[in-house]
């Protein structure tokens, strides 16, 4: 059961902001989510093994071979915050 | 002797290695060579997290993953696969850490370290990959800090991490622990350990069968020993005072020696890790036969194989067997001379000279020390006068025989005729107390011997009067 404050604390999790009337609407959309989810639970799974993934492909590997990293200036393009080549953000403990 | 561990320590470690010696990161082509380059000039959509990159997991960093866990004795599971470990911090890009989580590569290995009382085998419950975050540095002091800088060079570089079983019952132990994960990594050549943040420990640590606290922060081998004997300190004593020891994290404060609890907000906890949908699962099993054969002969059976066959102390030989580099240079000098002085001079005296210095087996050549171990054998030069030129070569370079004329260390000569006078006279009773009872001529006798001990090399006048000064003594 997913209550008011479990939503809060999963937008908290995902820095988003959600305000109250927000999170009662959230509550309930995804207790239905999970309610349609329960009825999965109905079937029965037994010897089947997990999917981790929806594709049927295994070991999708590249060789150990250098490529060209972008430019710095490219890198930092889409911010205004920076400082000799740096990121810059705001005091972290 | 059996340890008995008065304080019930238990101490568990988690080592992330950096794969540094791949030529590229673990899921994009960066290369790893960013050591000494400007911020942010080796990263790509992917390592920068841009939406719509597409990881691709490099194929040497899974070999080399599983070379590491089968050098620790570790089981590869039939399939492994990533996961998504969620946090937001600025050093991950993509707010989310790719990682492994229910199925790591290689798990259930161990390692034998030298413990509190012998051979103790200590456990490793996992060796799982996943992407080095990028680098945080505060602008100015940390208490005055202003901002934070972040540099993504390091971010999606392959890490290792080995997580012990609560084996250790000591620093000292746990310090060994580090000192053989090193060592065998070494051997596998598949980091290189002097870089920066090549090797970072976190340590678990609990008494008296009490909660575990996490200790953060470590950054050097000898600072984890530091921080676990304050750690076990803090404990103990709060314990004492009625105290209670509650699951925590803590930070190491290596200038002060203590540690300082985060306490971090619960909330850091809820990862809520899932499979890495970019990403599709490996199944590497199969290459474990030939992954194997690349194996190279790791410190244990190498130090094994010494003591048989150069008939070496094993004290000796697990010295020499700590780095590969210690071991072949050992090698290489005792195809040459007895590999039991080759032993003692490069175990005993060279490593103790070059650690002393701070520096390694590279610094000096194999020819030189075979050079000086001879010269000692020939009785040319004395043993002390060996540790001088290996001091002075250390010190101011040159070559043995150079150093042994600019420094007068033939002078030796002078012992052997001391030594062949001391031999002869104990060899002659007889000739030695005709000469005393007045006979002069036996004293050509011992002479005589003396000349012959010294295969003529020995100045006639010098020697007779030696014999002299001997028996008139």
């Amino acid at each position: 059961m997913i209550t008011k404050e479990k939503v809060e604390h999963i937008g908290w999790l995902a820095r988003i902001e959600i305000d109250e009337k927000e999170a009662d609407t959230y509550a309930e959309k995804l207790n239905s989510v999970l309610d349609y989810f329960g009825q999965l639970d109905e079937v029965d799974t037994d010897g089947v093994e997990p999917t981790y993934h929806v594709m049927d492909v295994v070991n999708v590997f590249r060789k150990d071979e250098v490529r060209k990293s972008l430019p710095q200036e490219e890198v930092l393009a889409n911010t205004e915050h920076r400082q000799e080549g740096n990121f810059k953000a705001p005091r972290i403990m | 002797m059996v340890y008995d561990n008065p304080d019930g320590v238990r101490i568990g470690l988690e080592v992330h290695v950096q794969l540094n010696k791949l030529n590229t990161k673990l899921f994009c082509g960066c290369s790893t060579e960013y050591h000494d380059d400007e911020p942010n000039t080796h990263v790509c959509p992917v390592c920068l997290g841009l939406p719509g990159s597409l990881p691709v997991i490099n194929e040497k960093a899974v070999e080399f993953a599983m070379k590491i866990g089968l050098a620790l004795n570790c089981e590869i599971v039939g399939q492994t696969q990533f996961h998504r470990k969620n946090y937001y911090y600025p050093d991950l890009p993509k707010g989310f850490q790719t990682t492994q989580y229910d199925y790591p590569i290689a798990s259930r290995g161990k390692v034998v370290i030298e413990g509190e009382d012998g051979e103790r085998v200590i456990g490793v419950t996992r060796a799982h990959m996943e992407e080095d975050p990028g680098k945080l540095q505060h602008i100015g002091s940390i208490e005055k800090s202003k901002g934070t800088f972040i540099n993504y060079n390091r971010s999606g570089m392959t890490l290792i991490e080995i997580v012990s079983d609560p084996d250790m019952r000591s620093p000292k132990e746990a310090r060994r622990y580090l000192d053989k994960l090193r060592s065998i990594l070494d051997y596998l050549d598949v980091f290189n350990g002097d870089l920066e943040g090549a090797m970072r420990v976190d340590a678990n640590v609990s008494v008296f069968g009490g909660d575990r606290v996490e200790v953060k922060n470590i950054s050097s081998f000898k600072g984890a020993e530091r921080a676990l004997l304050y750690e076990i300190m803090r404990q103990k004593n709060h314990i004492r005072r009625g105290g209670k020891i509650v699951l925590e994290t803590r930070h190491f404060d290596e200038a002060r020696g203590v540690t300082i609890s985060m306490r971090t907000k619960e909330e850091e906890h809820d990862y809520r890790y899932f499979p890495e949908p970019d990403l599709v699962p490996m199944r590497v099993a199969d290459k474990v036969p030939d992954i194997l054969k690349t194996l190279p002969e790791l410190p244990d059976a190498k130090r094994e194989r010494f003591n048989i066959q150069y008939g070496i102390a094993d004290m000796h030989a697990r010295a020499l067997t700590i780095q590969i580099k210690v071991a072949n240079f050992y090698e290489e000098v005792a195809a040459e001379v007895d590999p039991k002085d080759a032993a003692v001079w490069v175990a005993d005296i060279l490593k103790g000279e070059l650690n002393y210095r701070d520096t390694d087996v590279d610094a000096f050549k194999v020819s030189d020390i075979i050079e000086i171990i001879s010269l000692v054998k020939q009785e040319k030069i004395t043993e002390q006068s060996g540790v001088q030129i290996i001091r002075t070569i250390l010190d101011e370079g040159g070559k043995p025989q150079d150093i042994v004329v600019s420094q007068g260390l033939l002078k030796v000569e002078d012992d052997i005729v001391a030594k062949a006078v001391e031999e002869a006279i104990t060899e002659s009773p007889e000739a030695v107390t005709d000469y005393l009872a007045g006979k002069e001529k036996s004293l050509n006798f011992i002479v005589g011997k003396v000349m012959q001990k010294t295969k003529g090399r020995a100045d006639a006048r010098e020697a007779r009067e030696k014999v002299l000064a001997r028996i008139n003594k």
